[in-house]
């Protein structure tokens, strides 16, 4: 099912930790707006998570797209599944909604 | 075919989801230099837009209708779009 051979690897990255970010640079030093953003979202509420830093590997900046159908990065993954991209995850901040989701997975202490 | 990306953005979401209001700004300048701007700009952009397309879709399911819908722009280096996508009535 998968003729793309960077799914795979997609797939094993996902799945290695709770929160995982498809991003361009590294957590510590994002090198794009948008990756840094949500970065400083996750920071902030205090998330732990992996960063995937696509620039470092051209098969898995290309293939995430097609994973996921979604064509930007960064990609936001929470427990498996594909939250959004930069926009989703602000309005979600801002919403409240990304603190009560992450809260009820049991990722950050649950919200009030 | 339109000159500009903008006009083709424009007539492309009018046309696919005849939006009650639709506001698209241009943000290539502010990305001069990065890796995705090219110099002749047209790479980013912020897309605003109301339609009843979008009622009962999730956000990640309305930002992939529009996405699908620009799927050549992204192919021929429209390299970010942000998206505000509401359904009527929403805030």
């Amino acid at each position: 099912m998968s003729e793309n051979p960077a799914f795979e690897r997609i797939k094993a990255e996902i799945d290695s930790s709770p929160v995982v970010l498809f991003m361009k640079g590294t957590p510590v030093f994002p090198q794009c707006g948008f990756s840094a953003r949500v970065v400083q979202i996750l920071s902030h509420l205090g998330v732990p998570f992996k960063g995937v830093n696509v620039l470092e590997d051209y098969e898995i900046r290309e293939g995430i797209k097609a994973y996921t159908n979604w064509p930007t990065i960064p990609q936001l993954y929470v427990n498996g599944e594909f939250v959004g991209g930069c926009d989703i995850v602000t309005e979600m901040f801002q919403d409240g909604e990304l603190q009560q989701t992450l809260g009820e997975k049991g990722i950050i202490p649950a919200q009030a | 075919m339109t000159d500009s990306r903008a006009e083709r953005i424009r007539a492309l979401m009018t046309s696919r989801f005849a939006p009650q209001a639709l506001e698209l700004t241009d943000d290539s300048a502010l990305h001069a230099g990065h890796a995705g701007a090219r110099p002749g700009g047209e790479t980013h952009y912020t897309l605003a837009m109301t339609s009843a397309a979008f009622a009962g879709l999730n956000r990640v399911a309305r930002s992939r209708l529009v996405n699908e819908a620009l799927a050549g722009e992204f192919q021929a280096g429209l390299h970010a779009l942000a998206l505000k996508l509401r359904a009527p009535g929403e805030g």
